[in-house]
Order: structure tokens, then C-alpha cells, then sequence
């Protein structure tokens, strides 16, 4: 076969002196057709491979081991990780909070891009300028946001506290009790990620043709009617990838608590009573913190993992219904909102 | 123009239903090309100074000293005049400012070149390139960029415990050299931008394939490779979770964001001491903001119409 085609493209000229070295070079020139595409994308899979793929699995393993940061492996553990982690009381705080955290910042998170995405979508005046406004807290890196905001929501001699004493509130335990810090964390996640989730969403609505806009018009939607079953439809998918990126995010949360910890305690103790310590916190504090226990850190890992597939489809399920009855979703959302507040 | 206008409804429903059609138009928001009114500009400046405001606070924070902060919770808006001797106690503390200034910007650097290097490679390769089994393992990349791989941190460690790199710079490199994402993001823009044409001249004028690349496929891939390092940039800048597992709060040998937690564990009781750490550590990339934020700006938004 090869011969033939080879035959087929040089030229009928007989000259063997001259067609030796073209046929070599032929067979390199396809050597690098067939094998040039798999040499390109082999860098991308072997180190992924090696940093990605390779630990993720490899994690299920070190969870059924014992395994010690400092001495290795010491055989197999069984599920004993698993049924220890899984009596540990701190462990389902650690969960609660990072649930909390999540809900708390992802939900008014959303609603807000929306809000601000469609106010933006607009034909504005110096309209970059405006959409490099909102994107400026994307270049603060969250470990800054946190040193920022944990001053801010300080217990004591802290500027939120100061202002609702100075309208006539009473200063609330912003690192001491459950839910305020909860809503202070997720004010940094929302403060960090509200910005860039706005532009996504903005990008999505500028992609509805506007015919559609026109024949809701004509059949005498009211503006709100529109944003509610012209655009949330339209725009679906991009909600469904920002609400699936914000729930891999969200839910592995680390540098906002930890940060939040002002004292100079230890690094991932999550507050006096882990009133905000979350999941990878305690993940970190098993492997790296006072026990030195990778087994029961891989099997933390995997356990997350799993929560966040659980919860990622459980949000796709939601999205998927909150498209098709756009009305419906839009009161409860108007209602979170508010709550929220 | 497949809506049809307002003489079109006057004569198929009547004149009432023109009027009305008229007035809706002229109320309805989406895609108008009228120009929005005060309140829209209102909304836009409070969104704008909540962004920015907690960045001022930090440096008005920087700026006074810690009887100040004790003193006025609500800062002035006017900055003191102590920031540059405050900026100074970071820089020469014992968190090892200036090394991990030098180590975060040798890993961003490393690692925004490495990944728009390989992505666009690979992403040349999936976009213009026929070969066996292109579609499953692009699948495959694609399914990967939603997995969660923070979580193999466990054996990610022991991986480099095996390979004597605990507490070197590699270490927070190695596994920040390729993303899933990176390559779906080059596969989708060169798919759009590159013509099969351009490839083909190249290739009858006798080049190589990775003449070809180099020499075609790269540089129409500029704008696109340019978002990709800038976001790329940006993520290992602030990265804080792994650096600290395999680096710890180790002065002169860590990144910026644990050297801010050394500081701030350090010098919590004075917090005009943090804020100025913060805002030198904020500093480069809100000149890299100034300089390329149009590029951030216009990389969030093409991704997200494409992804």
C-alpha cells in the first residue's frame, strides 16, 4: 500500500539516485503527520497524569491505609478512616460550616450577578470602565480579602461593628458566634468572586439575539416579565456552569476561614469552638496540623469529593427546573434575597 | 429585522396596538440603544465603590498606626502619613518579605508561560489536527476541567516527598505547569481562529509540523494565549492552600499569600502592620490590573458565551 501511493506522488522520472532521499524524507514527513498531533497534546496528559489524575485516585488508596506524614505507610486500614472520621463531632461541624458558608455565599452571589450583569447591559457610557470596576477584587488575592475583611468584621474596634453602634445596633460577635462569622466569610467570597461570576453572566445575555427581546416586547412583556422568561432562560447554561463552578469552589473553601482566625492560635482551629472551621480546614489539621494522620486526611478528601459530586448534580437537578419555570424560581428568588439581606 | 415594526402592527392590528407597540419599545432595557438614565449610573457607582472601597480601607489602615486603628474603627478617609515606615517593618520582618516576593513571581511566571505553552500546543493539536482518538480524550479533557483535583493533595505530597522536593519552589510549579482548562480554552480559539487555509499554505511550502505551529498557529493564537497567562498569572499569584502543604509557613523559602499569614500570626495586635503588608502584597497586581485589565475583562466574557 505504501509503496503504491509513493510511487503514485513522485515523480514517474526514473532517476534512483534521486528519489532515495525523497522517499526518506517522505516517511519522516508522515512519521510527523501521524505522530506530531499525539506529541503536542502528550506534555498536557502525562503531567496531568503525574499532578491531577494519579493523586485523586491514589487518594481512595492512602484513605484505606494507615498512613503517617512522618513514618510512612503502616498496612491497611479498612474503612477505619472513614467510620473515624465519620464519628468525629468536628468533622460535621466542619461540614455544617462549609455548607453554610456555601449557601451564604453562592445564593446571594448569583442573584446579585444578575442583578448587576443586567444593569450593566446597557449601552453605557465608558462602558470598560465600569466592567473593570467590578472586576477589581478578582486581583486581591483571597488570603489578602481575608486579612482585609477579618479586620473589618473585628469583635472589637471593628468598622461594621462601629457603624451599626453608630445607627444604633448592637455590635454583633462577628468571629465568636456561628452564623456572623458564617456571613462574614461568605462576604469575602462574594466581595472576591461577584465581579468576575457578573461578567460571565453579562457575556451570556449579550449573546441573546434580539429578536427575542422584540417578540416578548410585542407580545407586551413587562421589563421584569422579560428578565424572567426571556433572559434567566436564555442565559441557562452559563448559570448552570457558574453554579457548578461556584459549588467545586465553594465547597473546597480554605482561605477565607483560615485567615478569618485572627488569633495566633493554630493555623486551622476555625475559631475557639471550629465555629467556622470547614472541611479542608480539616483535612489540613488531620495531614499537616497536630496528628500527622494522611489516612485519615485522603479519606476526608474523598468524602468531599464525593459531597461535592452529590451536591453539583443536585444543582444541575435544580437549574435545570429553574429554567424551565422561570416565573416560579424568580419569586423564591426575590424572597432569598430578601432574607439575605 | 424579524420583529416586525410599528407600521407593520398599525396595519395588521390596528392603531391602538401600534401606539402601544411604540411605547413598549421605548420603556424596554435589554440591547436598547438608549442611553440609560441617572439611576443606572447611581447603581453602577455604589457597585464600583463597594469594589474598591475595602482595597482604599487597607491602605488607609497601612497608612496610621495601630493607636489610630484602636482608636477610629471607621477610618478617615484621608490617609495618614505612616504608610512608607509601616511598608518598612514588612519588608525587613522576619517573614522573608523580599524572598517571597521573588518566589511568588518565579512561580507565576513559570507557570503562566508553561501552561500557555502546552495549552496552545495541545490546543492547536485538537482543534486543527485529525488523529485516532481526538474526540474521547478531548472529552476527557473537558470532563476533567470540573474536577475537583485540590483533593489529591494527600498523595500529591508524597509524590513530591518521593522526588526530595518538600519545601522547594518546584514543588508549587510541577502541578501548576498544565490545566484541563487551559487547553479546552486554546482548543476553542483556534478552532474559530485559525483557517484550515492558512495551516495548508504553510504545510505545501514545505514546514515541518511544528514549523507550522511555531510560525502560524502561534501567532494566531496571541490574543487568546495572552488572556490564558494573565488568568493563569493571577491564580498561582494567590494561591495559598498548596504552597503552604508543601512549602509551610517557612520564612525566605514560601510564597506571598503564607507569608501574609506568618505576618498576620505574627503581628496580629498591630494591624496597621498587616494592612501594609496586604497592600504591598496587592501592589503588582493592581498594576498587572491597570495594564491588562481590558484583556481580563474581554478573557471572562469570551469564555463564557464559548464555555
Amino acid at each position: 500500500m505504501a509503496t503504491t501511493t509513493e510511487l503514485e506522488i513522485s515523480p514517474p522520472v526514473g532517476d534512483h539516485r534521486r528519489r532515495r532521499p525523497s522517499r526518506l524524507r517522505q516517511k519522516l514527513g508522515r512519521f510527523d503527520v501521524k505522530a506530531s498531533p499525539y506529541l503536542y497534546i502528550s506534555p498536557f496528559f502525562i503531567l496531568f497524569a503525574i499532578t491531577g489524575l494519579f493523586p485523586l485516585l491514589y487518594t481512595a488508596y492512602v484513605s484505606v491505609s494507615k498512613w503517617n506524614l512522618l513514618t510512612g505507610r503502616h498496612g491497611s486500614a479498612g474503612f477505619a478512616n472513614y467510620v473515624a472520621v465519620l464519628h468525629q463531632p468536628f468533622f460535621w461541624k466542619a461540614l455544617r460550616n462549609t455548607v453554610s458558608i456555601f449557601l451564604l455565599s453562592s445564593v446571594p452571589q448569583i442573584i446579585l450577578a444578575l442583578v448587576i450583569a443586567a444593569v450593566l447591559h446597557a449601552n453605557l457610557r465608558a462602558r470598560t470602565f465600569w466592567r473593570m470596576g467590578v472586576l477589581v477584587p478578582y486581583v486581591v488575592a483571597p488570603v489578602a480579602v481575608g486579612l482585609i475583611f477579618g479586620q473589618m468584621f473585628a469583635d472589637q474596634s471593628g468598622m461594621v461593628n462601629a457603624l451599626l453602634t453608630k445607627i444604633g445596633m448592637n455590635p454583633v460577635a462577628w468571629h465568636a458566634q456561628v452564623l456572623p462569622a458564617h456571613l462574614a466569610i461568605a462576604t469575602m467570597v462574594n466581595y472576591r468572586w461577584l465581579g468576575y461570576n457578573t461578567l460571565v453572566v453579562l457575556a451570556a445575555m449579550q449573546a441573546i439575539p434580539n429578536d427575542v427581546f422584540e417578540a416578548a416586547i410585542i407580545d407586551g412583556a413587562s421589563r421584569v416579565r422579560q428578565f424572567f422568561s426571556v433572559t434567566i432562560p436564555m442565559i441557562r447554561p452559563t448559570l448552570i456552569f457558574v453554579i457548578i463552578t461556584s459549588t467545586i469552589g465553594g465547597l473546597q473553601i480554605f482561605d477565607e476561614p483560615t485567615m478569618f482566625d485572627q488569633q495566633n492560635g493554630a493555623l486551622t482551629a476555625g475559631g475557639a469552638d471550629g465555629q467556622f472551621v470547614t472541611v479542608t480546614m480539616y483535612l489540613y489539621q488531620l495531614g499537616w496540623g497536630s496528628q500527622n494522620n494522611l489516612g485519615r486526611s485522603a479519606a476526608v478528601a474523598w468524602l468531599l469529593f464525593l459531597i461535592i459530586l452529590i451536591i453539583s448534580l443536585v444543582n444541575y437537578g435544580l437549574t435545570q427546573r429553574i429554567a424551565s419555570e422561570g416565573g416560579v424560581s424568580g419569586r423564591r428568588g426575590r424572597r432569598r434575597k430578601k432574607v439575605a439581606a | 429585522m424579524s420583529a416586525p415594526s410599528v407600521p407593520v402592527i398599525r396595519q395588521s392590528a390596528g392603531a391602538g396596538a401600534a401606539r402601544a407597540a411604540a411605547r413598549r419599545s421605548g420603556q424596554k432595557g435589554a440591547g436598547a440603544n438608549r442611553r440609560p438614565r441617572w439611576l443606572t449610573y447611581s447603581i453602577l457607582t455604589v457597585v464600583l465603590l463597594v469594589a474598591v472601597y475595602p482595597l482604599y480601607y487597607s491602605f488607609l489602615i497601612a497608612s496610621s498606626t495601630k493607636e489610630d486603628v484602636a482608636r477610629h474603627p471607621i477610618p478617615s478617609l484621608i490617609p495618614g502619613s505612616h504608610l512608607w515606615e509601616n511598608m518598612l517593618k514588612v519588608v525587613t520582618s522576619d517573614i522573608g518579605f523580599w524572598a517571597a516576593l521573588r518566589n511568588s513571581f518565579v512561580v507565576s511566571v513559570v507557570t503562566a508561560v508553561s501552561v500557555v505553552l502546552f495549552s496552545t500546543l495541545a490546543g492547536y493539536s485538537f482543534a486543527k489536527l485529525r488523529f485516532r482518538g481526538r474526540g474521547p480524550l478531548l472529552v476527557f479533557v473537558i470532563a476533567t476541567t470540573a474536577i475537583p483535583t485540590q483533593l489529591g493533595v494527600v498523595p500529591l505530597f508524597l509524590v513530591m516527598k518521593q522526588l526530595h522536593l518538600i519545601g522547594k519552589l518546584p514543588a508549587v510549579i510541577l502541578p501548576a505547569l498544565v490545566t484541563a482548562f487551559g487547553v479546552f480554552w486554546m482548543t476553542q480559539y483556534l478552532e474559530g481562529a485559525l483557517p484550515y487555509e492558512l495551516i495548508e499554505a504553510a504545510r505545501v511550502d514545505g514546514a515541518s509540523m511544528i514549523r507550522t505551529f511555531w510560525s502560524v498557529a502561534l501567532p494566531a493564537a496571541r490574543p487568546a494565549a495572552t488572556m490564558l497567562g494573565l488568568f493563569t498569572f493571577v491564580a498561582n499569584w494567590t494561591n495559598y492552600f498548596w504552597p503552604l502543604v508543601v512549602l509551610g509557613a517557612v520564612p525566605g523559602k514560601t510564597t506571598l499569600p503564607v507569608a501574609l499569614k506568618m505576618l498576620q500570626a505574627h503581628y496580629y495586635a498591630d494591624y496597621s502592620q498587616v494592612m501594609a503588608g496586604v497592600f504591598v502584597s496587592v501592589l503588582p497586581l493592581l498594576v498587572l490590573f491597570i495594564v491588562a485589565g481590558r484583556q481580563l475583562v474581554s478573557g471572562i466574557m469570551q469564555g463564557a458565551v464559548k464555555g
